[in-house]
């Protein structure tokens, strides 16, 4: 290839789900579509010592039948959750990654937690026996790059592979390095994330926070830009996605157009947080105008402070309720790691189908929210450009702008 | 310290539920001969085995033992004569 050729747009091939509101895309978006939640009392284990007792869980789906049994036993939910996603999004995009040369595919995905759930057997076994009861795959099971190496080895894939850790932003985070490294000439690269830390070890970790919300009514636990907003709940899963460079792709399900990153300054620093200028970074890295985005998906915290927040940036960017906002993660809880892949999905077959799903539980906007928050039903119009924005626990920010694909419904 | 010998249908028992197993690769007679890493299994499950053996009979195993068993049948004598060995020592100190 000579260097006076732009580098390949990266588009996205294909595309598994596994989230509290389906385990196929298509199940995903109907119940998105439908308002049905997959908010439940938490089943993993017994809440009831806890102060929050919801989440969103991957539930009915048997995975021992998507995961061999031999990386059942040395692996994390979160992994056999990614491994799962990642056959769906390889099988979604048509390639048998045997025909592809092993150097050219990569794999870089997100991880809040790692492998909670396994980590803590093993920390029993520790703390209960002794050392020599804890597991050989503890060493690679906990591990945040757990899932990328998984999927690297199950399907022979050795390019230049990783994980982003940025909380919820790291999903973008992943999606952006894989779009760079498309750009860079690579054949295909399996991303997004999946996190499962529904085990007490992993859940008090999140509750230390104090963002969760403890509401018990599962239908007014989770109200982002709500006046009655009172944190979030937690949940599990999420998405994998396979980018490929636009040539090799003709048939696709979006562009990946634009990216950027940004870090809140620290806490009592009267500079404003990173979004709004993430928000424009993105946008200008799209080459897209914020006339010319048809709909954002938001982070949507649902904890006061940030939803104003990321209402005041939008506003800034957009105009005053200018661009119709959703966020549909209400119905799944957040999903860390594997949230933002989620949202990209969503908005991907949102730009496809030219329905903006409606965001479940807000009713009324809080003093200064004033965005145009799709509420109550889905809204249809014909769209070509989507932002999706992920905002993680600490400072991490990070947006990404999709373009409509070429696949028909 | 028993007195049992070591089964090939014990460490396949103790490879299945540490390590997993699935059917293409079957832990019997069948493949006694064949590698550890044609049956899909690596130096961690090796590690996962010797250690269950330990914990099981009290025989000390090091680390870098599981180099010297290439094949399920190798590891039933490895981990037979170190049973044995274990044993005579038994045997000495009383």
């Amino acid at each position: 290839m000579s260097a006076v050729h732009a580098a390949p747009r990266a588009v996205v091939a294909g595309v598994g789900v596994v989230a509290p509101t389906g385990v196929t895309a298509d199940e995903h978006w109907q119940a998105v579509l439908a308002g049905k939640s997959g908010i439940d009392r938490i089943s993993r284990f017994d809440p009831s010592g806890y102060p929050v007792r919801l989440a969103g869980e991957v539930s009915g789906y048997p995975i021992e039948e998507r995961v061999p049994a031999r990386l059942i036993a040395q692996t994390d939910r979160y992994t056999q959750l990614g491994l799962a996603a990642a056959a769906d999004a390889l099988a979604d995009a048509g390639v048998d990654p045997a025909r592809v040369p092993e150097y050219r595919m990569a794999v870089v995905t997100a991880s809040s937690s790692g492998g909670c759930e396994f980590g803590q057997r093993e920390m029993q076994s520790l703390h209960a026996k002794d050392p020599s009861w804890v597991g050989v795959y503890q060493s690679i099971a906990w591990f945040y790059a757990a899932t990328t190496g998984q999927v690297s080895i199950r399907h022979g894939m050795r390019g230049p592979s990783g994980v982003l850790c940025a909380e919820q932003a790291g999903g973008l985070d992943a999606l952006g390095q894989a779009r760079r490294l498309i750009r860079d000439g690579l054949g295909l690269v399996v991303t997004g994330g999946t996190d499962a830390s529904l085990s007490p070890y992993g859940f008090v970790a999140q509750l230390a926070t104090g963002r969760l919300s403890t509401v018990e009514d599962p239908r007014r636990a989770y109200l982002p830009f709500d006046e009655q907003a009172s944190g979030h709940l937690p949940g599990e899963g999420g998405a994998i996605l396979v980018l490929r460079p636009e040539q090799d792709c003709p048939d696709h399900l979006g562009v990946v157009l634009g990216y950027a990153a940004g870090f809140d300054p620290p806490p009592g620093s009267d500079r404003p947080p990173a979004v709004r200028r993430t928000i424009e970074l993105a946008l200008r890295d799209a080459g897209v105008t914020p006339a010319e985005v048809d709909v954002v998906f938001a982070d949507a915290a649902g904890i006061p402070a940030e939803d104003l927040a990321e209402a005041r940036a939008i506003g800034e960017v957009f105009g005053p309720g200018a661009v119709p906002v959703t966020a549909p993660k209400t119905l799944t809880g957040r999903l860390y790691g594997g949230a933002a892949p989620l949202d990209v999905v969503t908005a991907l077959l949102a730009l496809r189908e030219g329905t903006i799903p409606h965001t479940v539980g807000p009713t009324r906007l809080a003093h200064g929210c004033d965005i145009d928050l799709v509420l109550g039903q889905p809204r249809h119009r014909p769209m070509d450009t989507a932002l999706v924005l992920a905002r993680g626990y600490g400072g991490f920010t990070a947006a990404l702008v999709v373009g409509r694909g070429t696949r028909g419904a | 310290m028993t007195t049992k010998e070591f089964t090939l249908d014990e460490l396949a028992e103790i490879l299945r539920t540490g390590s997993g197993a699935d059917d293409s690769a079957p832990l019997d007679v069948s493949t006694a001969h064949t590698e550890f890493t044609e049956l899909g299994y690596d130096s961690l499950a090796l590690l996962d085995l010797t250690s269950h053996v330990q914990r099981r009979y009290g025989v000390v195993i090091p680390d870098d033992a599981v180099e010297d068993m290439p094949t399920p049948a190798v590891a039933v004598r490895y981990i037979n004569d170190r049973l044995a060995a274990a044993r005579g020592t038994d045997v000495r100190a009383h």
